[in-house]
């Protein structure tokens, strides 16, 4: 069979504080990963067909010249029945994915509770602050259509949300970051120790940790340094401390804090500043404010990276902006669009890091499941794929 | 079990302070998310049934994947062999009533298709209800 399947979902690993899933649940979840390999496969492709072979000529003819943005791509392709159907389809597949999670998760959301604070029970791994505000951008959506999102908690010490996350990440990345959803951080990991070898951490910050699917790599792979995740959502913080503690990695503390504000931090104390997957989540202001927290807490000659999709550049066709798009708007992720108009270079200045001095990789995700599953042609399905964009640079020497 | 909607987060508060007994997981784990939902399709009418076939085929596969549990399990203890349910041949009554589900079936699905053909069939039979109901005053 030339078709390439998914892994099943019972390949995620699960440890002390992962939910219970019962037989129809973990089935639920297998059926998804499928739907979801199928329509980004097989359907999806049919958008760009239908892009080149009807949308853009008759645009062509009416107007008598080309797309001037994405902008005006969207406005042509939802005219079109095969856009319509793969995204009605798509949007379907992500309201599932949240409705199935939640039904596991919220059933058993007291036991969770309890599994987790016994975890941390004696562990000072986890600093919560009882007067923490949840930055506004993050209060006004739910990103990727979770209701409630990263912050919101059903009751004191609840992880429901968190643990939703936890078991779904597979599911929506079909497998391809790897049996703990952490192949965003161990190619990150991976990259800087071949990069820079001489490169010894001790103290290494993780902004917008969410539960730390990225941020343990990282501490696997210097575990030496200490590494502290922070995040704004309560739920996370208290799952991924005790997921971090059931896993046995020691040298990871998760701490509640502002990324625009880090007022816990003193200026200096990192060698390096990492986020994944962060900036497109964040503010149209917030993100300088954070960049420029991100110079103060970064010490001089220390390290800054982020992960993020590819930005819109005037080289990206205006069918892929457009397609890259779909998240902002359908998958809620509406600051998405803007943050990929910004200029990386631009950002890294704000952090301290020379325009000479900056530089943009291209990095896959290591996936430690079976080779059957990663290798060959990945199938471009925008925004979702396990290619990522690494921007950054280090912080000038001097002051 | 609740049924009012205890926890659902419409009306956006940012945190929920109920306590744990009160999660409502059967209306909850459907919360709609922020934001208004976009419909792809000309139709939302359309789309909304998508999303009730969609959701009615999840579960489909999912029983599929427990009657092939069932079916591995009972092989396992040595109830079944797998391959003979693949061999297996009804003898006629069987097959009579098995083509007679698949029958009833098909009907069930195809309802309203069946019905909109009856329609075209018999126009006489397609009289505004608001009409039948004045006529059946006058009668």
């Amino acid at each position: 069979m030339s078709y390439q399947l998914p892994p099943v979902w019972t390949k995620l690993q699960q440890h002390a504080v992962f939910p219970e899933f019962n037989h129809d649940e973990r089935a639920r979840y297998n059926f998804l990963a499928n739907l979801n390999r199928f329509v980004s496969t097989v359907i999806a492709p049919g958008n760009k067909l239908a892009y080149d072979r009807r949308v853009e000529p008759n645009f062509k003819k009416e107007h008598g010249r080309g797309f001037a943005d994405r902008f005006e791509v969207g406005e042509a392709m939802k005219q079109d029945p095969v856009y319509q159907m793969w995204a009605a389809l798509r949007r379907s597949t992500m309201e599932m994915r949240q409705q199935n999670g939640r039904a596991v998760v919220l059933r058993q959301a007291k036991q969770l509770a309890s599994k987790v604070a016994e975890e941390l029970k004696g562990s000072d791994s986890l600093q919560l602050n009882d007067d923490f505000r949840v930055p506004p951008y993050l209060t006004h959506v739910d990103n990727h259509l979770m209701p409630g999102s990263y912050h919101t908690e059903y009751f004191p010490g609840d992880v429901s949300n968190a643990a939703n996350y936890d078991s779904g990440l597979f599911v929506t990345s079909g497998g391809m970051l790897g049996s703990l959803t952490d192949g965003g951080g161990r190619a990150i990991a991976a990259w800087v120790k071949e990069t820079y070898p001489d490169f010894h951490p001790t103290r290494i910050l993780d902004i917008g940790c969410g539960l730390g699917h990225n941020t343990l790599p990282i501490a696997q792979a210097f575990p030496e340094a200490e590494v502290i995740g922070i995040d704004a959502g309560a739920p996370m913080l208290r799952y991924g401390a005790a997921r971090a503690h059931a896993l046995g990695i020691q040298n990871v503390k998760f701490i509640q804090a502002d990324a625009a504000n880090m007022n816990e931090f003193t200026d200096e104390s990192f060698d390096w500043v990492q986020t994944t997957m962060f900036l497109h989540e964040t503010g149209g202001k917030s993100i300088h404010t954070i960049f420029g927290e991100i110079k103060r807490v970064l010490k001089n000659g220390g390290l800054n990276l982020h992960i993020e999709q590819p930005q819109y550049t005037p080289q990206m066709s205006m069918y892929e902006q457009f397609m890259r798009d779909w998240d902002a708007y359908y998958n809620a992720e509406p600051y998405w669009g803007h943050m990929h108009d910004l200029e990386p270079a631009d950002l890294m200045v704000e952090a301290g890091v020379p325009k000479d001095k900056f530089m943009q990789v291209g990095v896959k995700a290591i996936n430690d499941l079976d080779k059957k599953k990663q290798d060959g042609k990945v199938t471009e399905d925008y925004g979702r794929s396990p290619i990522w964009n690494v921007f950054g640079g280090w912080k000038s020497a001097g002051k | 079990m609740k049924t009012e909607l205890s926890g659902s987060h419409a009306g956006g508060s940012i945190t929920e302070t109920s306590a744990a007994d009160a999660v409502n997981d059967i209306v909850m784990a459907g919360n709609k998310s922020k934001g208004g939902r976009p419909y792809f399709l000309e139709d939302p009418a359309v789309e909304r049934v998508l999303n009730i076939s969609m959701a009615i085929a999840a579960d489909l596969a999912v029983l599929h994947e427990r009657l092939d549990t069932i079916e591995r399990l009972l092989e396992a203890k040595g109830h079944l062999k797998r391959a003979e349910i693949e061999a297996y041949v009804p003898d006629d009554a069987a097959a009579e009533e098995r083509q007679a589900w698949h029958a009833r079936f098909s009907a069930r699905i195809l309802r309203i298709v069946q019905q909109e053909v009856e329609a075209v069939a018999n126009p006489e039979n397609n009289v505004p209800m608001r009409t039948i109901a004045d006529e059946i005053n006058e009668m």
